[in-house]
Protein backbone atom coordinates (compact mmCIF):
# COMPACT_ATOMS: atom_id res chain seq x y z
CA UNK A 1 0.00 0.00 0.00
CA UNK A 2 2.89 2.53 0.49
CA UNK A 3 3.84 1.78 -2.87
CA UNK A 4 1.44 3.41 -4.68
CA UNK A 5 1.05 6.09 -1.76
CA UNK A 6 4.25 7.17 -1.89
CA UNK A 7 3.88 7.81 -5.83
CA UNK A 8 1.10 10.41 -4.95
CA UNK A 9 1.46 13.51 -6.40
CA UNK A 10 1.82 15.79 -3.37
CA UNK A 11 -0.75 17.69 -2.15
CA UNK A 12 0.52 21.03 -1.27
CA UNK A 13 2.08 21.39 2.75
CA UNK A 14 2.23 24.07 4.89
CA UNK A 15 6.03 24.19 5.65
CA UNK A 16 7.35 23.45 9.02
CA UNK A 17 8.01 25.91 11.71
CA UNK A 18 11.42 27.42 12.20
CA UNK A 19 12.79 24.72 14.65
CA UNK A 20 13.79 27.51 17.24
CA UNK A 21 10.57 29.28 17.19
CA UNK A 22 8.93 25.69 17.59
CA UNK A 23 10.68 25.29 20.42
CA UNK A 24 9.82 28.55 22.24
CA UNK A 25 6.18 27.13 21.38
CA UNK A 26 6.94 24.40 22.91
CA UNK A 27 8.31 25.51 25.78
CA UNK A 28 6.05 27.94 26.37
CA UNK A 29 3.43 25.09 26.74
CA UNK A 30 5.66 23.34 29.02
CA UNK A 31 6.11 26.34 31.11
CA UNK A 32 2.10 26.88 31.15
CA UNK A 33 1.79 23.26 32.32
CA UNK A 34 3.73 24.02 35.34
CA UNK A 35 1.77 26.85 36.64
CA UNK A 36 -1.42 25.22 36.34
CA UNK A 37 -0.76 22.25 37.31
CA UNK A 38 3.12 21.71 39.01
CA UNK A 39 4.26 19.28 36.59
CA UNK A 40 5.36 18.51 33.29
CA UNK A 41 4.50 17.44 30.16
CA UNK A 42 5.00 12.98 29.16
CA UNK A 43 3.84 10.17 27.58
CA UNK A 44 5.59 7.25 27.74
CA UNK A 45 3.63 7.14 31.23
CA UNK A 46 -0.45 6.81 29.90
CA UNK A 47 1.52 4.43 27.07
CA UNK A 48 2.12 1.74 30.44
CA UNK A 49 -1.00 2.35 31.84
CA UNK A 50 -2.47 1.44 27.95
CA UNK A 51 0.31 -1.64 27.94
CA UNK A 52 -1.47 -2.52 31.53
CA UNK A 53 -4.81 -2.59 30.38
CA UNK A 54 -4.11 -4.60 27.21
CA UNK A 55 -2.34 -7.04 29.24
CA UNK A 56 -5.18 -6.98 32.01
CA UNK A 57 -7.62 -8.78 29.74
CA UNK A 58 -5.34 -11.26 28.73
CA UNK A 59 -4.00 -11.95 32.15
CA UNK A 60 -5.62 -10.03 34.84
CA UNK A 61 -3.66 -12.01 37.72
CA UNK A 62 -0.34 -11.32 36.63
CA UNK A 63 -1.12 -8.11 35.94
CA UNK A 64 -2.09 -7.27 39.31
CA UNK A 65 0.77 -8.98 41.17
CA UNK A 66 3.38 -7.08 38.87
CA UNK A 67 5.16 -4.35 41.20
CA UNK A 68 4.97 -1.94 38.27
CA UNK A 69 1.16 -2.66 36.61
CA UNK A 70 -0.70 -4.14 39.56
CA UNK A 71 -0.94 -0.36 40.95
CA UNK A 72 -3.20 0.78 37.89
CA UNK A 73 -5.79 -2.13 39.12
CA UNK A 74 -5.45 -2.16 42.82
CA UNK A 75 -8.89 -1.83 44.60
CA UNK A 76 -10.37 1.66 44.11
CA UNK A 77 -7.71 2.95 41.28
CA UNK A 78 -8.63 2.96 37.45
CA UNK A 79 -6.31 2.27 35.24
CA UNK A 80 -7.21 5.99 33.43
CA UNK A 81 -7.59 7.98 36.40
CA UNK A 82 -4.47 9.79 35.79
CA UNK A 83 -3.59 13.10 34.24
CA UNK A 84 -1.44 11.82 32.15
CA UNK A 85 -4.00 9.73 30.14
CA UNK A 86 -6.34 12.71 29.40
CA UNK A 87 -3.13 14.87 28.26
CA UNK A 88 -2.17 12.00 25.33
CA UNK A 89 -6.20 12.14 24.36
CA UNK A 90 -5.20 15.67 23.80
CA UNK A 91 -2.10 15.08 22.01
CA UNK A 92 -4.08 12.53 19.60
CA UNK A 93 -6.67 15.36 18.90
CA UNK A 94 -3.78 17.75 18.54
CA UNK A 95 -1.43 16.01 16.62
CA UNK A 96 -4.49 14.74 14.01
CA UNK A 97 -5.90 18.73 13.81
CA UNK A 98 -1.69 19.88 12.72
CA UNK A 99 -1.30 17.36 10.03
CA UNK A 100 -4.83 18.09 8.74
CA UNK A 101 -4.67 21.58 8.54
CA UNK A 102 -1.17 21.13 7.50
CA UNK A 103 -1.31 18.96 4.68
CA UNK A 104 0.83 16.15 5.89
CA UNK A 105 -1.87 13.79 7.13
CA UNK A 106 -1.37 11.00 5.05
CA UNK A 107 -1.34 6.86 5.19
CA UNK A 108 1.96 5.59 4.41
CA UNK A 109 5.22 3.94 5.97
CA UNK A 110 7.65 6.02 6.10
CA UNK A 111 11.00 4.45 5.30
CA UNK A 112 14.85 5.16 4.13
CA UNK A 113 15.19 4.95 0.95
CA UNK A 114 17.04 1.66 0.97
CA UNK A 115 14.97 -0.48 2.95
CA UNK A 116 11.36 -1.95 2.25
CA UNK A 117 8.09 -1.18 3.83
CA UNK A 118 8.21 -4.29 5.23
CA UNK A 119 11.84 -3.76 7.26
CA UNK A 120 10.89 -0.58 8.38
CA UNK A 121 7.56 -2.01 9.65
CA UNK A 122 9.74 -4.81 11.24
CA UNK A 123 12.18 -2.61 12.53
CA UNK A 124 9.52 0.30 13.86
CA UNK A 125 8.41 -2.36 15.87
CA UNK A 126 11.54 -3.06 18.04
CA UNK A 127 13.16 0.13 17.87
CA UNK A 128 9.43 0.91 19.75
CA UNK A 129 9.97 -2.31 22.00
CA UNK A 130 13.44 -0.96 23.25
CA UNK A 131 12.00 2.38 23.83
CA UNK A 132 9.63 1.14 25.96
CA UNK A 133 11.51 -0.53 27.77
CA UNK A 134 14.40 1.87 28.63
CA UNK A 135 11.70 4.82 29.08
CA UNK A 136 10.05 2.55 31.72
CA UNK A 137 13.62 1.66 33.52
CA UNK A 138 14.46 5.22 33.32
CA UNK A 139 10.83 6.51 35.00
CA UNK A 140 9.76 8.68 31.64
CA UNK A 141 11.29 9.68 28.11
CA UNK A 142 12.23 12.41 26.17
CA UNK A 143 8.80 14.03 27.18
CA UNK A 144 8.33 13.24 31.20
CA UNK A 145 12.27 13.15 31.80
CA UNK A 146 14.34 15.43 29.14
CA UNK A 147 11.93 18.10 28.16
CA UNK A 148 10.42 18.18 32.00
CA UNK A 149 13.39 17.37 34.32
CA UNK A 150 15.76 19.07 31.76
CA UNK A 151 13.59 22.89 32.32
CA UNK A 152 13.62 21.98 35.80
CA UNK A 153 17.14 21.08 35.89
CA UNK A 154 16.65 17.28 37.72
CA UNK A 155 19.96 16.02 38.24
CA UNK A 156 18.27 12.37 37.27
CA UNK A 157 16.98 14.02 33.74
CA UNK A 158 19.96 15.33 32.20
CA UNK A 159 21.42 12.34 33.27
CA UNK A 160 18.78 10.54 31.13
CA UNK A 161 18.74 13.20 28.50
CA UNK A 162 22.62 13.00 28.21
CA UNK A 163 22.64 9.07 27.78
CA UNK A 164 19.81 9.45 25.28
CA UNK A 165 21.83 11.21 22.83
CA UNK A 166 24.55 9.08 24.00
CA UNK A 167 22.68 5.62 23.12
CA UNK A 168 21.78 6.82 19.32
CA UNK A 169 24.48 8.32 17.95
CA UNK A 170 27.07 5.23 19.44
CA UNK A 171 24.45 2.89 16.99
CA UNK A 172 23.84 5.64 15.04
CA UNK A 173 26.86 4.37 12.56
CA UNK A 174 25.77 0.37 13.02
CA UNK A 175 22.02 1.15 11.40
CA UNK A 176 22.65 4.17 8.82
CA UNK A 177 20.83 1.67 6.42
CA UNK A 178 17.55 1.82 7.66
CA UNK A 179 17.99 5.51 7.36
CA UNK A 180 20.38 6.98 4.96
CA UNK B 1 0.41 31.89 43.96
CA UNK B 2 1.40 29.31 41.59
CA UNK B 3 0.84 26.41 40.35
CA UNK B 4 -2.68 26.74 40.69
CA UNK B 5 -3.69 23.10 41.26
CA UNK B 6 -7.17 22.66 39.88
CA UNK B 7 -9.52 19.77 40.76
CA UNK B 8 -9.55 16.63 39.53
CA UNK B 9 -11.94 17.13 37.09
CA UNK B 10 -10.76 20.58 35.93
CA UNK B 11 -7.44 19.52 35.87
CA UNK B 12 -8.35 16.73 33.74
CA UNK B 13 -10.40 18.51 30.84
CA UNK B 14 -7.70 21.10 30.67
CA UNK B 15 -4.99 18.20 30.22
CA UNK B 16 -6.92 17.78 27.06
CA UNK B 17 -6.49 21.36 26.08
CA UNK B 18 -2.81 21.17 26.87
CA UNK B 19 -2.22 17.35 25.37
CA UNK B 20 -3.88 19.47 22.43
CA UNK B 21 -1.21 22.35 22.46
CA UNK B 22 1.59 19.94 22.85
CA UNK B 23 0.66 17.44 19.54
CA UNK B 24 -0.04 20.82 17.73
CA UNK B 25 3.35 21.99 18.39
CA UNK B 26 5.04 18.44 17.81
CA UNK B 27 3.65 18.23 14.23
CA UNK B 28 4.45 21.33 13.59
CA UNK B 29 7.90 20.71 14.44
CA UNK B 30 8.26 18.44 11.91
CA UNK B 31 8.12 15.52 14.78
CA UNK B 32 5.89 13.79 12.67
CA UNK B 33 8.40 12.12 10.81
CA UNK B 34 10.60 9.55 11.21
CA UNK B 35 13.24 9.91 9.17
CA UNK B 36 13.31 13.75 9.99
CA UNK B 37 13.45 12.47 13.41
CA UNK B 38 16.47 9.99 12.83
CA UNK B 39 18.61 12.88 11.10
CA UNK B 40 19.61 14.34 14.16
CA UNK B 41 21.62 11.20 14.38
CA UNK B 42 23.11 11.54 11.43
CA UNK B 43 23.90 15.37 11.64
CA UNK B 44 21.52 16.49 8.61
CA UNK B 45 18.93 18.13 10.38
CA UNK B 46 19.70 18.66 13.98
CA UNK B 47 16.07 20.05 14.31
CA UNK B 48 15.68 17.62 17.22
CA UNK B 49 18.51 19.40 19.55
CA UNK B 50 17.16 22.59 18.26
CA UNK B 51 13.89 22.55 19.38
CA UNK B 52 14.41 20.25 22.51
CA UNK B 53 17.05 22.89 23.94
CA UNK B 54 15.12 26.10 22.77
CA UNK B 55 11.96 24.30 24.35
CA UNK B 56 14.08 23.44 27.67
CA UNK B 57 15.42 26.56 27.94
CA UNK B 58 12.43 28.89 27.16
CA UNK B 59 10.87 27.00 29.89
CA UNK B 60 13.70 26.96 32.37
CA UNK B 61 13.99 30.62 31.77
CA UNK B 62 10.02 31.17 32.66
CA UNK B 63 10.35 29.62 35.33
CA UNK B 64 13.36 31.37 37.21
CA UNK B 65 11.94 34.55 36.17
CA UNK B 66 8.51 33.63 38.18
CA UNK B 67 10.35 32.17 40.78
CA UNK B 68 12.53 35.35 40.86
CA UNK B 69 9.10 37.83 41.51
CA UNK B 70 7.30 35.31 43.43
CA UNK B 71 5.05 34.27 41.56
CA UNK B 72 5.75 30.41 41.60
CA UNK B 73 6.33 28.22 44.50
CA UNK B 74 9.52 26.22 43.26
CA UNK B 75 9.24 23.80 46.69
CA UNK B 76 5.55 23.09 44.67
CA UNK B 77 7.07 22.09 41.47
CA UNK B 78 6.58 18.11 40.94
CA UNK B 79 10.10 17.95 40.03
CA UNK B 80 11.59 13.94 38.83
CA UNK B 81 13.30 12.34 41.32
CA UNK B 82 16.88 11.05 40.79
CA UNK B 83 17.69 7.36 40.64
CA UNK B 84 20.79 8.01 38.18
CA UNK B 85 21.93 3.78 37.70
CA UNK B 86 18.41 3.30 35.78
CA UNK B 87 18.19 6.72 34.27
CA UNK B 88 21.36 6.19 32.51
CA UNK B 89 21.25 2.52 31.72
CA UNK B 90 17.28 3.14 30.47
CA UNK B 91 18.32 6.15 29.00
CA UNK B 92 21.22 4.55 27.13
CA UNK B 93 18.39 1.86 26.05
CA UNK B 94 15.94 3.99 25.05
CA UNK B 95 18.70 5.99 22.91
CA UNK B 96 19.05 2.64 21.47
CA UNK B 97 15.54 2.50 20.15
CA UNK B 98 15.32 5.64 19.14
CA UNK B 99 17.66 5.26 16.40
CA UNK B 100 16.18 2.15 15.29
CA UNK B 101 12.81 2.83 15.90
CA UNK B 102 12.79 6.77 14.49
CA UNK B 103 10.15 7.68 16.93
CA UNK B 104 10.20 8.10 21.25
CA UNK B 105 6.62 7.87 22.84
CA UNK B 106 5.18 11.57 21.92
CA UNK B 107 5.97 11.85 18.33
CA UNK B 108 5.29 8.57 17.42
CA UNK B 109 1.57 9.09 18.68
CA UNK B 110 1.45 12.33 16.66
CA UNK B 111 3.21 10.35 13.38
CA UNK B 112 0.52 7.76 14.16
CA UNK B 113 -2.39 9.98 14.44
CA UNK B 114 -1.01 11.52 10.81
CA UNK B 115 -1.19 8.56 9.40
CA UNK B 116 2.16 7.04 9.51
CA UNK B 117 1.75 3.09 9.77
CA UNK B 118 5.48 2.52 11.45
CA UNK B 119 4.30 4.73 14.07
CA UNK B 120 1.42 2.40 15.06
CA UNK B 121 4.05 -0.15 14.64
CA UNK B 122 6.20 1.69 17.36
CA UNK B 123 3.09 2.17 19.63
CA UNK B 124 2.54 -1.77 19.83
CA UNK B 125 6.47 -1.78 20.37
CA UNK B 126 6.10 0.08 23.08
CA UNK B 127 3.25 -1.70 24.78
CA UNK B 128 5.57 -4.63 24.54
CA UNK B 129 8.67 -3.09 26.10
CA UNK B 130 6.27 -2.25 28.58
CA UNK B 131 5.31 -5.69 29.35
CA UNK B 132 8.86 -7.05 28.78
CA UNK B 133 9.99 -4.60 31.93
CA UNK B 134 7.24 -5.32 33.99
CA UNK B 135 8.11 -9.10 34.10
CA UNK B 136 12.26 -8.31 34.63
CA UNK B 137 11.01 -5.89 37.42
CA UNK B 138 10.75 -8.41 40.38
CA UNK B 139 14.57 -9.69 39.33
CA UNK B 140 16.06 -5.94 38.97
CA UNK B 141 14.02 -4.41 41.64
CA UNK B 142 17.34 -3.74 43.65
CA UNK B 143 19.01 -1.52 40.75
CA UNK B 144 15.42 0.03 38.68
CA UNK B 145 14.39 1.54 42.49
CA UNK B 146 17.85 2.76 44.11
CA UNK B 147 17.36 6.22 44.56
CA UNK B 148 14.72 8.75 44.41
CA UNK B 149 16.21 11.68 45.48
CA UNK B 150 15.15 15.57 44.76
CA UNK B 151 18.48 16.20 43.69
CA UNK B 152 19.88 18.93 40.94
CA UNK B 153 22.00 19.59 38.61
CA UNK B 154 23.61 22.52 41.02
CA UNK B 155 23.41 20.47 43.59
CA UNK B 156 25.83 18.03 41.83
CA UNK B 157 28.05 20.94 40.24
CA UNK B 158 28.19 22.70 43.79
CA UNK B 159 26.94 25.66 42.12
CA UNK B 160 24.04 28.44 42.70
CA UNK B 161 20.72 27.95 40.57
CA UNK B 162 21.40 30.79 39.22
CA UNK B 163 24.64 30.23 37.50
CA UNK B 164 23.79 26.69 36.44
CA UNK B 165 20.26 28.73 34.28
CA UNK B 166 22.87 30.91 32.69
CA UNK B 167 24.89 28.27 32.28
CA UNK B 168 22.48 25.83 30.59
CA UNK B 169 21.62 29.00 28.17
CA UNK B 170 24.67 29.89 26.98
CA UNK B 171 25.61 25.79 26.41
CA UNK B 172 21.70 25.81 24.11
CA UNK B 173 23.33 28.79 22.34
CA UNK B 174 27.32 26.70 21.69
CA UNK B 175 24.79 23.73 20.87
CA UNK B 176 22.83 25.89 17.81
CA UNK B 177 26.15 27.42 16.85
CA UNK B 178 27.63 24.46 16.37
CA UNK B 179 24.42 22.50 14.73
CA UNK B 180 24.12 25.35 12.11
CA UNK B 181 27.69 24.79 11.09
CA UNK B 182 27.27 21.05 11.05
CA UNK B 183 24.34 20.88 9.03
CA UNK B 184 25.80 23.16 6.44
CA UNK B 185 28.72 21.18 6.29
CA UNK B 186 26.91 18.01 5.32
CA UNK B 187 25.12 19.86 3.23
CA UNK B 188 27.95 20.67 1.64
CA UNK B 189 29.33 17.14 1.14
CA UNK B 190 26.32 15.94 0.03
CA UNK B 191 26.14 18.66 -2.70
CA UNK B 192 29.86 17.53 -3.88
CA UNK B 193 29.19 14.01 -3.65
CA UNK B 194 25.92 13.96 -5.97
CA UNK B 195 27.94 15.54 -8.79
CA UNK B 196 27.74 14.28 -12.07
CA UNK B 197 31.71 13.71 -12.80
CA UNK B 198 31.30 11.48 -9.76
CA UNK B 199 31.09 7.88 -11.35
CA UNK B 200 30.51 5.76 -7.47
CA UNK B 201 27.05 6.10 -6.16
CA UNK B 202 27.67 6.68 -2.31
CA UNK B 203 24.48 4.38 -1.54
CA UNK B 204 26.19 1.06 -2.95
CA UNK B 205 29.53 1.56 -1.45
CA UNK B 206 28.31 1.87 2.37
CA UNK B 207 25.71 -1.12 1.82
Amino acid sequence: MSDSTRHQATVVQKPLWDPYLAGVALGLVLLATFLVFGRGLGASGAMARFAGLAAHLVAPGWVEANPHLGGYFAHGAHWWDDWLIFEVVGVVLGGLFAGLTAGRFKVEVEAGPRITPKTRLLFALVGGAITGFGARLAMGCTSGQALTGGATLALGSWAFMMSVFAGAYALAWFVRRLWT
Amino acid sequence: MMPIHPSTWVGYTLAVLFGFAFGFVLERAGFGSARKLAAQFYLTDMRVLKVMFTAIVTALLGLTFLRAVGVLDWDELYVNPTYLGPQVVGGLIFGVGFVIGGYCPGTCVVAATTGKLDAVAFLVGIGGGVIAFSAVLPRIQGFAQAGGERRFLYDWLHLPYGVVAIGVTLMALGMFVGAELIERKMANRTRSAAKPTEPASEQTQSA
